[in-house]
């Protein structure tokens, strides 16, 4: 270990033994150093010996063989029951973590663009001329953050469950029937594909590249003459008109199964009559359900998180001295292209950081699921499948590693999405 | 200096885990502690509730409390943790509990598996459901298509998957953690049917808006034996719970009362006397005094008292114990503890 600092600089003792080893920095650092870094890992393998033998002692099982199991429990019907098998029996629990994990992410996925767009609108309100646009955003903002999410969550179950109508009553309908809406949930139209549908996904995708390449083109063009063109709204339609068009001359290969509702009495598909019991939506014979546990919840995370973002928001704008808008104004520019071309991408440098932060909160909130009988990973992964398999550590292991996942996919898209929107510095 | 003061919270921290680190001794910290750590449930008249006065009332709380009195003679010393069915077994397996009270289905992948023992049944109870009378649903079997509200973490949820699985039914299953959302869900019309142990839904349904205008099915689809559970790997700890249960059973089955104990001390009967302690050593042996049992009789009663004090018949939830099985063998019933001796 030839760890000498060199010549010595007060020209004292160098004969190289012990003594100038223990008063060398370098050395002395690198000693309790390595003391340290034994200490940690001794301190991590103690904690896995000791859980190993307390497991060991208890008599539990450990290891990751019981995702192979079947589980014999159902789930209510969610987005993760149409995307993955879960008919108790069939189903593994390692079925059961996907279907935890799909019912987490469209919560979270829904929830994150609702809070946004709300957000987005309440926040500029909040700055608003208006003075009733004004209160309003502030009394929503003071109302919803100061009140424990937990609190709304379960106000907003019971208030849903309270004002729908009973499952045997039609509810309130839409479009003659296609859309019914009562304490069973929201009822819609099951979209049915057939061979073809992926000409159609592809006459989409081709018009969003379409779409950029025009808006690119006139971008360029404004560049270089000043001619300006509605690329926006020529992509927009684009967009629907292309796969619409493709859509009909292929023949149509989706159509659309709407929800029934049977009174008491009504036929049955098996030949027999419907009992008062059966009345109500049936969605075994066509369409789809969300049910209100997830609109519950949907509304009180975005509720709430909006009311953060509006806060994120207004600092953001309040952020660009009001010079930039003088000056637009000065150059003629107006009121929704100083908004759009001045304010905004540098109110966005400010809004962007804290609004990741808030992302991450609204899914790790959507935890709370579990107060009001949404199937999401933890009550239905780490609640009913824990309890049936009891390995704690495997399974709050995986629900753990699941948040890590989407809360650092999370942040690097928007670090990436920050990247791009930074003043690029010369 | 800053390495140091690092150093220092790593060494102390390291005491702290060590010294909290789970030990197969629960008596040794039953006894440090002072008083017997015991899992509730969050709520459940007649088995753990809380009374107007903030007191916890109910059968397994008083089971809880003659264990207090075996180890302490102070059917006082313990404290009460709510603890949702999710999260149960979690917090006895970590040493947050040292018993678990909280009407829970002795099941074999819950006394193997899960690295749990059982130390007995104090009530024998079977899955129910209840209906609303307006559905005019009279048998489970009429139950196809409905939508079923029920608790998460429970046998109940296998309980009526089995059960519509086998009688070829569709049904919706929504779960909630508390037993009290479950309530409210199913009475503003959320479900059609309630779902949980027999004896639950009759506590639970004395919370509803309108408790006549719901019927309880005449079908039991499970067996649900309810017992004290502790952790695997202390046999002591689990002999001592064990015998305070066969303790009030045997207690009951002599006719010693929290009323005439004192009396019975003067007994003569030889199994009075080695039930009460006046002869032999039996305390000892599991690591009590010899005086447990007096203990908890004077303090708690036999088996039949809290029953009749918490879910009798002249409770409000009415569970007649005559011809039930949660009567004495000698009754006809189940209740049968091994003798003392």
């Amino acid at each position: 270990m030839a760890y000498h600092s060199g010549p010595d600089r007060d020209g004292s003792n160098d004969d190289g033994g012990l003594a100038a080893l223990i008063y060398d920095p370098k050395a002395r650092g690198l000693l309790f150093q390595t003391i340290m870094l034994l200490a940690v890992i001794g301190f991590f393998a103690w904690i896995l010996d000791n859980t190993v033998s307390n497991l060991a002692a208890q008599n539990k099982k450990s290891g990751f063989g019981f995702l192979d199991e079947s589980s014999g429990f159902q789930i209510l019907t969610t987005l993760g029951t149409y995307l993955i098998e879960s008919r108790p029996g069939v189903a593994t629990y390692f079925d059961i973590f996907w279907i935890g994990v799909i019912n987490t992410l469209a919560v979270a996925v829904v929830g994150i663009i609702l809070a946004t767009i709300l957000g987005f609108v309440i926040g500029i309100f909040r700055l608003s001329s208006n003075i009733i646009l004004r209160g309003f955003a502030t009394v929503y903002i003071e109302l919803l953050r100061n009140i424990p999410l937990l609190l709304q969550i379960l106000f907003f179950y019971i208030v849903v469950l309270r004002i729908l109508p009973g499952k045997r009553e039609e509810g309130y309908t839409l479009f003659n029937g296609a859309f019914g809406l009562n304490i069973e949930g929201l009822f819609a139209p099951y979209p049915v594909v057939r061979e073809g549908i992926g000409t159609v996904l592809l006459a989409f995708i081709g018009a969003i590249i379409l779409a950029w390449i025009i808006a690119w083109l006139a971008k360029k063009r404004q560049e270089a003459t000043g001619k300006q063109f509605p690329s926006f709204w020529v992509g927009v339609a684009l967009i629907i008109a292309i796969p619409l068009v493709v859509f009909h001359s292929i023949g149509e290969p989706m159509n659309l199964e709407y929800p029934r509702f049977l009174n008491a009495g009504d036929e049955l598909p098996n030949g027999r009559t419907a009992s008062k019991l059966q009345a109500g939506y049936d969605i075994k014979l066509g369409g789809m359900v969300v049910v209100p546990e997830f609109l519950a919840l949907l509304l009180a995370l975005s509720l709430y998180t909006a009311s953060f973002i509006a806060e994120i928001v207004r600092a953001g704008i309040l952020a660009v001295p009001s010079g930039q808008t003088e000056a637009s104004k000065a150059l003629g520019m107006s009121n929704g292209h100083n908004l759009r071309l001045v304010v905004i991408p540098q109110a966005l440098r400010v809004i962007i950081p804290p609004l990741t932060s808030q992302y991450l909160n609204l899914t790790k909130n959507s935890s709370l699921a579990v107060a009001i009988a949404y199937p999401d990973i933890v009550s239905v992964f780490a609640g009913t499948a824990l309890n049936q398999v009891g390995q704690e550590i495997e399974m709050i292991f995986m629900m753990m590693m699941v948040y890590l996942v989407i809360s650092l996919v999370t942040s690097a898209f928007m670090n990436w999405f920050n990247d791009r929107m930074r003043l690029v510095e010369r | 200096m800053k390495l140091r003061s690092a150093m220092g919270a790593l060494t102390a921290l390291g005491l702290v885990m060590t010294a909290s680190a789970a030990t197969a001794d629960t008596l040794a910290d039953v006894v440090g502690n002072g008083s017997v750590q015991c899992g509730v449930s969050q709520g459940l008249p007649g088995f753990s509730n809380k009374d107007d006065a903030g007191n916890w009332t109910g059968i397994d709380v008083d089971f809880c409390r003659g264990v207090a009195a075996a180890v302490f003679g102070d059917a006082q010393a313990v404290k009460f943790t709510p603890l949702s069915a999710k999260e149960r077994f979690t917090a006895l397996s970590s040493g947050e509990v040292d018993i678990l009270s909280r009407n829970t289905t002795w099941t074999m992948t819950r006394d193997t598996q899960l690295g749990l023992n059982f130390a007995g049944v104090n009530y024998y109870d079977g899955q129910g459901m209840m209906v609303p009378n307006s559905l005019g649903v009279t048998a489970a079997t009429e139950l196809d298509g409905a939508s079923i509200c029920t608790n998460t973490g429970t046998t109940t949820e296998l309980n009526i998957t089995d059960f519509f699985r086998s009688n070829n039914m569709s049904f919706e299953l929504v779960a909630f953690e508390k037993a009290d959302e479950v309530v409210a869900a199913y009475d503003s019309g959320r479900c059609d049917v309630y779902t949980t142990d027999k004896s639950g839904i009759a506590a639970q349904r004395l919370k509803l808006a309108d408790p006549d205008a719901h019927t309880i099915l005449p079908e039991t689809i499970s067996k649900e034996p309810l017992g004290p559970v502790v952790r695997q790997g202390d046999d002591q700890w689990f002999n001592i719970v064990r015998w305070t249960l066969n303790c009030m059973i045997n207690a009951e089955e002599m006719g010693v009362t929290s009323n005439n104990v004192s009396n019975m001390l003067n007994s003569d009967n030889p199994g009075i006397k080695r039930l009460l302690g006046t002869e032999g050593t039996f305390g000892e042996n599991i690591g009590v005094s010899n005086g447990w049992c007096a203990n908890i009789i004077e303090q708690v009663g036999n088996y039949g008292e809290t029953y009749e004090a918490n879910v009798g018949a002249n409770t409000p939830l009415k569970l007649a114990r005559d011809g039930s099985v949660n009567a004495l063998w000698t009754q006809g019933g189940l209740m049968y503890a091994p003798p003392i001796r």
